[in-house]
């Protein structure tokens, strides 16, 4: 064969290969709205970026008349592109070959880009859309599956990892993207669970479908398995190209520098957010936007624990990582949810190098049985190991309330924050008026005539005395008391002049955090 | 951004309240759905598990031990054991042998003691 013949015969293996499951396989996935693997890669990636490798791998297994089985590529695509003209490492399952199902050679190929990426030191990103477990290559499977967990635990921190939920993604193929940063699931699509509704429905007898047992909106509002939702797949991919642009691409670097640009104060007016009941709500994103670089900001987990805000956005062109108590959801208070939720992305800021900034305003803890027995103690616990393992610089703002445990978990002087603000609207005591008067104010109040007239003063007098910023600020746990329109000024300076704070921590295999 | 100001418009906030001061906010779903605690009740002994009593040891009014086997629950590929928790009478037997239960079915009442 001459190189004319053997680069045809090349062309006519590409072919075949990039068929994947075939026509009928492709036409099935694009009914129910899915892009196809490479497409979806293409999608996502710059134009003309991506470039794939082992395309001809094929699976090795034998037993139930596997051999005289092809399945191009081995149901997944991998390779290297670029997003926003940065280097990246990429797989997706391909669920026209075998249902996306994962043998070991498939498995290889994904472990292969994935120590790419490693020695790269470049975000990897994962597109699951698969069956699960190849069960006819048996015990190879789980292999499969354990080489991807121990990758994804070993890079977790160095590298960001991204997975992309577009399919099923079931059984022990969901630890994957648990175990990664970010993951991003599609209203529809996404569907992912440990066990499926037949099985509890043979065993348990209780009938749900996929979308209620673990469709995309419940793991973005309910067990907080997601991180980003949306309703199509292209609002996804949008969704990981502004992501990408707020974070570092590994551990060594600092996110990139975009030119400053100043909030939209026309429409988010700093001053005139806060209500002055400290009962009433209103919503802390307006705050963020009030102080980020264009009003920018990106939030994680919108639908999860809404009662804390978490989420990226820019001051003076550097990302920071913004952690917001939000009056405006079940008063803004601590709770099982919102300490995981927080805790989880101050650990994702400190390992990536992201500044934090903390905006204070919550009652304290969510009071209930229900809150006790699910271990508020241990998940609260998490808020404060996370900030104060934290060495990146950490600045808080004090805006409201600030009682008692939440005070203090909420990035205060105590567990090292560089500079703490307050507005002078601040209340930072042990705990709220009425309660705090009930206790110290007892005697009087039982003994009083009138005893509800007595309570009503003596709360009235223990907060003129305690409900303010300057009891703290006397005894230095709060840096400066500033009006509200300072604050973008105040964080400009202290995050500039925290730069290049270093930490000393003590040498350590590593800690015990209440997981 | 849209949804956030129709919300606030139509005024959709509860009252919660927390160290004896009344906060105006939204609940999540999850808060409006929580399940109110119901305290144990150690006579009554009920499947954790949805599964089938392959054996049913006891009868009406039989006197047990503490730690005697009572009943066979197969659930999850195990025969589970359900045991008396403390020395009492049986009160009543709600299952035969064979049946299959749902979680949380009383499967034996005991007497108080």
């Amino acid at each position: 064969m001459g190189i004319k013949q053997k680069t045809s015969d090349l062309q006519r293996r590409m072919r075949d290969a990039l068929m994947g499951g075939g026509e009928q396989a492709i036409e099935k996935q694009k009914s129910i709205g899915k892009l196809t693997a490479r497409e979806r890669i293409i999608a996502l990636l710059d134009p003309k970026s991506f470039h794939e490798y082992d395309l001809f791998v094929e699976h090795a297994a034998k037993d139930f008349d596997m051999d005289k089985k092809y399945l191009p590529g081995d149901g997944v695509i991998t390779g290297t592109g670029t997003l926003s003209g940065h280097p990246v490492c990429i797989y997706a399952q391909d669920f026209t070959v075998a249902g996306g199902s994962l043998g070991w050679m498939h498995a290889k190929k994904i472990t292969k880009i994935m120590d790419h990426a490693m020695k790269l030191k470049v975000p990897i990103i994962g597109i699951n859309d698969s069956g699960g477990a190849r069960i006819q290559e048996g015990v190879n499977s789980l292999a499969g599956y354990g080489e991807i967990f121990y990758r994804n635990t070993q890079s977790s921190g160095v590298i960001p990892q991204i997975s992309v939920i577009l399919g099923p993604c079931a059984g022990g193929a969901v630890y994957s993207p648990a175990l990664t940063d970010f993951v991003f699931v599609v209203e529809n699509i996404s569907k992912m669970f440990i066990t499926g509704p037949e099985v509890i429905k043979t065993v348990l007898g209780e009938e749900i479908t996929m979308e209620e047992l673990g469709g995309a909106r419940v793991h973005s509002e309910i067990t907080g398995n997601a991180h980003f939702f949306a309703i199509s797949e292209e609002q996804c991919f949008d969704q990981i190209k502004d992501l990408v642009s707020y974070i570092p691409w590994n551990n060594m670097k600092k996110a990139e520098r975009f030119p400053k640009k100043a909030p939209k104060t026309r429409e988010y007016k700093i001053e005139n957010i806060l209500p002055t009941d400290p009962r009433k709500p209103y919503d802390v994103r307006h705050v963020i936007k009030s102080i980020a670089d264009n009003s920018d900001f990106l939030e994680v987990q919108e639908l999860f624990a809404a009662n804390i805000v978490i989420g990226f956005g820019r001051i003076n062109g550097d990302t920071v990582g913004f952690v917001a108590n939000q009056p405006l959801v079940l008063a803004g208070v601590l709770d099982v949810d919102s300490s995981d939720k927080a805790a989880r992305f101050i650990r994702y800021c400190d390992a990536f190098n992201i500044p934090l900034v903390t905006l204070v305003d919550l009652p304290g803890y969510l009071p209930g049985i229900d809150q006790e027995h699910a271990g508020v103690i241990r998940h609260g616990a998490k808020v404060l190991y996370a900030y104060s393992e934290a060495t990146v610089p950490k600045i808080t703002v004090i805006m409201r309330k600030a009682y008692g445990g939440g005070y203090i978990a909420m990035c205060s002087n105590h567990l090292r924050a560089d500079f703490v603000f307050a507005w002078p609207t601040a209340e930072i005591a042990v705990m709220g008026p009425e309660g705090a008067a009930n206790i110290i104010f007892r005697k009087e109040i039982m003994t009083a005539e009138n005893p509800d007239e007595m309570r009503k003063q003596k709360v009235e007098e223990y907060k003129t005395k305690f409900a303010n910023p300057y009891v703290a600020a006397a005894y230095g746990y709060v840096d400066a008391v500033i009006e509200p329109a300072e604050t973008r000024r105040m964080l400009m300076h202290s995050l500039e002049i925290s730069k290049d704070k270093i930490v000393e921590v003590p040498m350590k295999k590593h800690g015990i955090p209440p997981f | 951004m849209k949804k956030e100001k129709t919300e606030i418009e139509e005024n959709p906030y509860s009252e919660l309240t927390i160290d004896s001061i009344d906060y105006q906010t939204l609940l999540t779903r999850k808060y409006t759905e929580k399940k109110p605690y119901k305290p144990k009740n150690p006579c009554m002994l009920m499947a954790f598990i949805p599964g089938t009593m392959t054996d049913v040891f006891v009868v009406k009014g039989q006197e047990v031990k503490e730690g005697e086997t009572l009943a066979i629950l197969e659930a999850m590929k195990m025969l589970n054991e359900i045991k008396a928790p403390f020395d009492t009478k049986v009160k009543e037997v709600y299952v035969a042998a064979g049946d299959r239960v749902i979680k949380n079915h009383v499967v034996i009442e005991l007497e108080e003691i």
